[in-house]
């Protein structure tokens, strides 16, 4: 199948030469895409999440909290939630309650642009701001089991909200990069996401189901980790899977893949924390 | 610390079967696999799993798994239990590198 039509709108950020315009052109058209998206937010969807193409035994794991593994870490999530590790002596929950600085539905508009970075983020990457400027604590390593309990935790807050891309205009630019990424061929292979993620989904590939590459339920268990990992780890492993060398977490492009992924993916359930094969 | 998730039914009755499901953070690790530098990982197994019925004084064996390099990491345990008093479950899970944890539920009836 082809989710091609519902994005068409994407493509005039273009000029013809392939280079993006100003924020100002690329950001009217980024607002005409999610227009497009929010009138197919509708029963007639052809978009479908990871979820629907699992088997019936692992997607009856990952609707049962008391057997969804990932829901572990959520917990552990919850306990460094309330810790307090830096020279500040303050914990998450000391700034974050359920009226101040409330996390419910935030994970929904992620990645968003930071104005204490002064660039977009994914959530890992602001929690490590959070960290660092406000816990004056250690930032955690990428995919550490600190981390991705964190943003677990964090995201599942927001489950069953519908994804919201950020309309900010400072996140127009890494919109564009982010298509230009999704649909550039790499590797060794020399096949684009685009390639796999729109042309062929819902076909089989070594046994595994094309899925649509929708981020609609990260971190996620995925039984091939046997762990929790971030949508980040998991676009790193297409990448290495078509021998291209991965985006490194938290750089520039990764952050823009992100962020056309969760346009492309607008208006669609959050479900954190999935389970995968 | 590992995290567990010890799930009853909301809702007991008296001489109700009920499933009992027990969730862990644990790496399983079989002691046969390498790391990307060709060192041996060494075995960390979760070796048993008990679950015991307190009542009172009386400390009772409901409930107990062996466990084996074969089971995945982060295992589910589900069994059922006959309600039929008033008690507290106790379980524990023990296995190499002296892993110990502990966690205790409260049966309570529907009055
Ligand atoms: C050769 C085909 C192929 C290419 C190219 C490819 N992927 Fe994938 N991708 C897959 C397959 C197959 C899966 C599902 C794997 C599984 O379930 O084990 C997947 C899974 C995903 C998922 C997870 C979706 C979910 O529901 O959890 C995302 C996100 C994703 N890919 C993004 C990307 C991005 C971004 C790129 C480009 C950098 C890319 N993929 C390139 C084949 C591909
Ligand atoms: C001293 C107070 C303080 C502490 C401690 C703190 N934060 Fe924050 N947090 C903030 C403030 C203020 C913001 C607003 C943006 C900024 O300044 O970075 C924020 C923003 C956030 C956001 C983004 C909210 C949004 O609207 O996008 C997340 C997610 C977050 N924090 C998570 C955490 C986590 C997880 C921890 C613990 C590791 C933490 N914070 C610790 C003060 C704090």
């Amino acid at each position: 199948m082809s989710v091609d039509g519902w994005m068409t709108g994407t493509k005039t950020p273009f000029e013809k030469g392939g280079r993006p315009r100003q924020w100002a052109g690329g950001f009217a058209a980024f607002a005409i895409a999610m227009t497009g998206i929010a009138a197919h937010a509708q029963p007639s969807d052809p978009r479908k999440s990871g979820t629907e193409y699992l088997s019936p035994a692992t997607r009856a794991l990952q609707s049962n909290d008391a057997e969804n593994p990932a829901m572990l870490w959520v917990k552990a999530g919850e306990a460094l939630f309330n810790e307090k590790p830096g020279a500040d002596r303050k914990s998450c929950a000391d700034c974050h309650t359920a009226t101040v600085r409330p996390l419910k539905g935030i994970a929904a508009g992620y990645p968003r642009f930071s104005i204490a970075a002064n660039r977009p983020l994914n959530l890992s990457m602001q929690i490590n701001l959070c960290r660092q400027q406000h816990q004056k604590a250690a930032t955690l390593q990428h995919e550490s089991r600190e981390l991705v309990s964190l943003e677990t935790y964090v995201a599942h807050q927001s489950r069953g909200q519908p994804i919201a891309p950020w309309r900010d205009a400072r996140m127009s630019q890494a919109f564009i990069n982010g298509e230009r990424h999704f649909k550039t061929r790499i590797g060794a292979l020399d096949l684009s996401c685009a390639d796999c993620h729109d042309r062929q989904a819902g076909k089989q590939l070594a046994g595994n189901v094309i899925p649509q590459a929708h981020p609609t339920a990260y971190p996620l268990y995925r039984l091939e980790w046997q762990g929790v990992g971030t949508l980040s780890r998991r676009i790193r492993n297409c990448m290495s899977g078509v021998r291209a060398e991965p985006f490194a977490h938290a750089s520039a492009e990764m952050i823009e893949l992100e962020t056309y992924l969760a346009s492309r993916a607008a208006g669609m359930t959050l479900e954190t924390p999935g389970v995968r094969p | 610390m590992a995290a567990a998730i010890i799930s009853l039914p909301a809702a007991i009755r008296r001489g109700d079967i009920v499933t009992v499901r027990a969730l862990i953070q644990h790496p399983m690790e079989t002691g046969y696999r390498r790391d990307a530098g060709g060192i041996l990982l060494p075995r960390d197994l979760i070796r048993r799993f008990t679950c015991h019925v307190i009542e009172g004084d009386a400390r009772m064996l409901a409930f107990s798994a062996e466990l084996h390099a074969a089971i995945a990491a982060n295992p589910l345990i589900a069994f059922s239990l006959k309600a039929d008093r008033d008690c507290v479950l106790e379980f524990q899970w023990s296995g190499d590198n002296g892993f110990v944890h502990r966690e205790s539920r409260s049966v309570r009836f529907l009055a």
